[in-house]
C-alpha cells in the first residue's frame, strides 16, 4: 500500500511545476484516500451492528419494564371479614366477596360480561389468599376503600404486549378464549391497564410459575457485594504486584516466567476459574455455596491478571526520566514510585481496574458453577454480612436463568435484565472516563 | 598526571573530593568505561569532553550511582567520596545522591508545579522546618538557577509548561535546592540559548565557591570558559586529564589534539 520503490520512472523530480501532480504523488494520494475509505467503511459497519444490537435489545427488553395490572378498589367490612373467617374455605370466601365487588363495579359502568371464579383465577391467580394476608397484616384497613393493583397473569400480560393473540391462543387451564372478552371489557372500563413494572427492578426471582413477579433487584444486590469483594481484593493486590514486578523486581528468568504466566492467566477461559472456585473455595475451604463472597473470590482471580497487565502497562508508560529525576534529587526508590510514578500511572490503573470490574460484572459461566444461579435469590439480604454469605445470584446469572426458562414472558425479562446490566456497565465506563479526566487534570 | 602544584589546594584541607580508581563499566558485554582513574577536586569545575558515545554520561552516572537503576549495568573499581567508598555495601545510594546532585542531559521536570519541583528535594530531606523556610529555599534556588524573574508570578503553574531552556534551568535549580556537595551536570546547556547559557555558566562559576562541579559538555568554548580541570574521554578510555588551560593549549595526547581541533568526534 505504501510504495517505497525506487524511482524507476524516467521523470526527473526536478524541473517540474508544483501545480501538476506527478504519477507517484497521484498514486500515493489515491492509496491514501482508498485507505481512508476502508476506515470509514469499517466504522460504518461497526456503527450499523451497534445500532442493530441496541434496537433489538431495547425492542425486546422494554416490555419487561411494564406490566398489565388490574386496578381495583375494594372495601371489606368488618362483618364480611368475620363472616369469611368463620367459614371452612376462608380464602375462597374472600375471593367470592372480591368477585361480587368487581361485578358490581362493572355493572355500575354499564358493562355486562359474565365471568366466574375460575376466570378470575386465570386472570389474577388465587387472589383470595393475597387478600386475606393483606387484611391480616393491615387490620386498620378493614372497612376502608383500598385500591389494589394486582398483576395480571403472564398470558394476559402477553395479550397486551402482543405475545398472545386471539388466533394463537389455545384454550387451556391458564387462559380461555372467552377470558379475553372479560379482559377487553375490563380494559375498556379502565380497570385493566399497563403500568410501570417496579417489581422488575426491585424484586427477586419468583419461580417458574410466576413470571410477573420476577425482578432483578436481589441479584443486583448480589452483584454489588461481589464487586465489592473483587474491588477490595484485586485492586490492592493487583497494584502492589504490578508495582513490585515493574519497579523493584530484578529482571531474571523467574520474573520473566511470572510475567508470561500472568499474561496466560488473562487468557484462561472464565469457566476454568469457576471450576477452580468450586474445588478450592467450596469443596476444600467449605465456604457457603452460591454466596457472593465466593463469587467475588472467583471473579477476583479472573480480574487480577487484567488489572496487573493494565497497571504494568501504565507504569511502563511513565517516562523513565521522571524516575531518574526523583532519584537524582535523593528520593528513595519507593518515594520515586509513590510520589511521581504512581500518580502519573493512576488514570491508566483506574481505567484498567474499571474495565476489569466491568468484565467481572458481566461474567456468567463461573457463577453458574459455584451455584449462583437465578432462583436462589429469594430476596434482599437482611444484614451486610448476610449480603456476602447468603445464597444470592448475580445479574448475568439471573439473566441466563430467565433465558433458559420455557415461559416466553421470562424471555422478555432476560432482555430487560440485559438493559439493566448494560446500564450498569455504561455507568461504570462513564465513571472510568470521569476519573481519568480528574486525574489527568491533576497531573 | 596531576602533579601541578595548586596553591588553593594548600588552603583547603580536603582537596580531593572524588577519587576514582580503575573504574570499569559494562553494559552487558559492552565495555563502556575502561580503567578510568581520576581525582576530582573540591571547589573546582571539572569538564568531561569527548566524542558522542565515549562514555562521559556513563562515568558521570557512576559518581552518584545512578547506574544502579540500569539492570544490565555493572561497575567495577573503587570510587571514593571524601575517602569513603561509595560502592560499599553499607552505603545507601539515596544518602549518596543527596550529597551528589545531578542535572540530566534532557530536561526532566516533574509534572508538578514549578514550586513543587524545587520544593520536593528539600521536603523529602527535611531541609525546611516551615513553609516560610521552604518558600525561601525555592526563591533562592530559582534565583541561582537564573529563572526567578521569569517564573516568580507563576510558581504554581506546571513545570512542564516551561520552554525547554527554562525547564533545564528549573532542573538545575531543583538540583541545587538540596545543597549537594558535588553537582554533576550532563550537558546542562545543550537546550539553552546563548543568554541562558551565559547565566548558567555564571551560576556554575558561583557554585564552585561551595561545591565541586562536574560538567559534561560538547562545547569546547564552554569547557574552556567554565572549567579549571578537563578530562578527555575517547572510546571509554580517559585519554587525558589535566588543567584546562594545558589541555586546550598543549595537549599531550595526539587524540586530544585532534578532537579539540575538530578532527575526530
Ligand atoms: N542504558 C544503556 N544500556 C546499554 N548501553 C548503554 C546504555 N547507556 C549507554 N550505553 C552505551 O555506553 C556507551 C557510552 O554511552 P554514554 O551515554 O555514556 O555516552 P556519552 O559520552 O554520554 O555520549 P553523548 O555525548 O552522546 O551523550 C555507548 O556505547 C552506549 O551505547
Ligand atoms: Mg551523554
Amino acid at each position: 500500500m505504501t510504495d517505497a520503490t525506487l524511482n524507476s520512472g524516467g521523470e526527473s523530480p526536478k524541473n517540474r511545476s508544483l501545480h501538476t501532480l506527478d504519477v507517484r504523488t497521484k498514486r500515493r494520494n489515491r492509496a491514501e484516500s482508498r485507505f481512508k475509505a476502508y476506515g470509514i467503511a469499517a466504522i460504518l459497519v461497526g456503527i450499523f451492528f451497534l445500532v442493530v444490537l441496541a434496537v433489538s435489545i431495547i425492542r425486546s427488553g422494554a416490555p419487561a419494564f411494564s406490566r398489565t395490572v388490574v386496578d381495583i378498589e375494594f372495601t371489606l367490612t368488618q362483618a364480611q371479614l368475620d363472616e369469611a373467617e368463620s367459614q371452612l374455605f376462608k380464602t375462597k370466601a374472600y375471593q367470592t366477596m372480591f368477585i361480587a365487588a368487581l361485578k358490581e363495579k362493572l355493572d355500575a359502568r354499564g358493562l355486562d360480561v359474565a365471568f366466574d371464579d375460575a376466570a378470575i383465577e386465570r386472570l389474577l391467580g388465587k387472589i383470595g389468599g393475597d387478600l386475606r394476608s393483606f387484611y391480616a397484616a393491615n387490620p386498620d384497613q378493614v372497612g376502608q376503600a383500598v385500591s389494589f393493583q394486582l398483576p395480571a397473569s403472564s398470558r394476559v400480560d402477553g395479550y397486551f404486549k402482543g405475545r398472545v393473540s386471539r388466533d394463537t391462543l389455545q384454550d387451556s387451564r391458564f387462559l380461555m378464549k372467552t377470558d379475553l372478552d372479560l379482559v377487553d371489557a375490563l380494559h375498556d372500563a379502565g380497570i385493566v391497564r399497563t403500568a410501570f413494572n417496579s417489581t422488575f427492578i426491585t424484586g427477586a426471582d419468583s419461580g417458574v410459575d410466576n413470571p410477573g413477579g420476577a425482578g432483578l433487584g436481589a441479584s443486583v444486590v448480589g452483584s454489588f457485594f461481589m464487586m465489592l469483594v473483587v474491588l477490595v481484593l484485586s485492586l490492592p493486590i493487583g497494584v502492589a504486584a504490578s508495582i513490585y514486578l515493574e519497579e523493584f523486581a530484578p529482571k531474571n528468568r523467574f520474573t520473566d516466567l511470572i510475567e508470561v504466566n500472568i499474561s496466560n492467566l488473562a487468557a484462561v477461559p472464565s469457566i476454568v476459574f469457576g471450576i477452580l472456585g468450586l474445588a478450592v473455595f467450596i469443596q476444600f475451604m467449605h465456604l457457603p455455596q452460591s454466596a457472593p463472597l465466593v463469587g467475588g473470590l472467583v471473579l477476583t482471580l479472573m480480574t487480577l491478571p487484567t488489572i496487573i497487565i493494565s497497571t504494568r502497562a501504565s507504569l511502563k508508560s511513565v517516562p523513565p526520566s521522571i524516575r531518574d529525576a526523583a532519584l537524582g534529587v535523593g528520593a528513595s526508590k519507593m518515594q520515586a514510585v509513590f510520589h511521581h510514578v504512581l500518580p502519573l500511572a493512576m488514570p491508566g490503573i483506574l481505567t484498567g481496574t474499571i474495565i476489569g470490574l466491568a468484565q467481572a460484572l458481566g461474567e456468567t459461566a463461573p457463577l453458574l458453577l459455584i451455584g449462583m444461579v437465578g432462583f436462589v435469590a429469594r430476596g434482599y439480604p437482611e444484614t451486610v454480612m448476610a449480603g456476602f454469605t447468603e445464597p444470592n445470584s448475580a445479574m448475568p446469572a439471573q439473566i441466563y436463568t430467565w433465558a433458559a426458562r420455557a415461559d416466553a414472558s421470562f424471555y422478555e425479562k432476560a432482555w430487560g435484565g440485559i438493559i439493566i446490566l448494560l446500564a450498569f456497565l455504561l455507568a461504570m465506563n462513564i465513571i472510568a472516563i470521569i476519573l481519568r479526566r480528574r486525574f489527568e487534570r491533576r497531573w | 598526571m596531576f602533579d601541578t602544584p595548586n596553591r588553593e589546594a594548600s588552603v583547603s584541607q580536603t582537596d580531593i573530593k572524588i577519587n576514582a580508581r580503575d573504574v570499569q563499566v559494562f553494559y552487558g558485554d559492552n565495555h563502556a568505561i575502561k580503567d578510568v582513574s581520576v581525582d576530582i577536586e573540591d571547589k573546582t569545575v571539572t569538564a568531561f569532553i569527548g566524542p558522542s558515545g565515549c562514555g562521559k554520561s556513563t562515568f558521570l552516572r557512576c559518581l552518584n550511582r545512578m547506574n544502579d537503576t540500569i539492570d544490565i549495568c555493572r561497575v567495577e573499581g573503587t570510587i571514593l567520596l571524601d575517602g569513603e567508598d561509595i560502592y560499599d555495601k553499607s552505603v545507601d545510594p539515596v544518602q549518596l545522591r543527596a550529597k551528589v546532585g545531578m542535572v540530566f542531559q534532557k530536561p526532566n521536570p516533574f509534572p508538578k508545579s514549578i514550586y513543587d519541583n524545587i520544593a520536593y528535594g528539600p521536603r523529602i530531606h527535611g531541609l525546611a522546618r516551615n513553609k516560610a523556610e521552604l518558600d525561601e529555599i525555592v526563591e533562592k534556588s530559582l534565583r541561582r538557577g537564573a529563572l526567578w524573574d521569569e517564573v516568580k508570578d507563576r510558581l504554581h503553574a506546571p513545570g512542564t509548561g516551561l520552554s525547554g531552556g527554562q525547564q533545564q534551568r528549573l532542573c538545575i535549580a531543583r538540583a541545587i535546592a538540596t545543597e549537594p556537595e558535588v553537582l554533576l551536570m550532563d550537558e546542562p546547556c545543550s537546550a539553552l540559548d546563548p543568554i541562558a547559557t551565559a547565566q548558567v555558566e555564571e551560576l556554575i562559576d558561583e557554585l564552585k565557591q561551595n561545591f565541586s562541579v562536574v560538567i559534561v559538555t560538547h562545547s569546547m568554548q564552554q569547557a574552556a570558559r567554565v572549567s579549571q580541570k578537563t578530562a578527555f574521554f575517547h572510546l571509554g578510555n580517559l585519554v587525558e586529564y589535566g588543567e584546562t588551560g594545558q589541555i586546550f593549549t598543549k595537549p599531550n595526547d595526539p587524540r586530544t589534539e585532534s578532537y579539540i581541533t575538530g578532527r575526530i568526534g
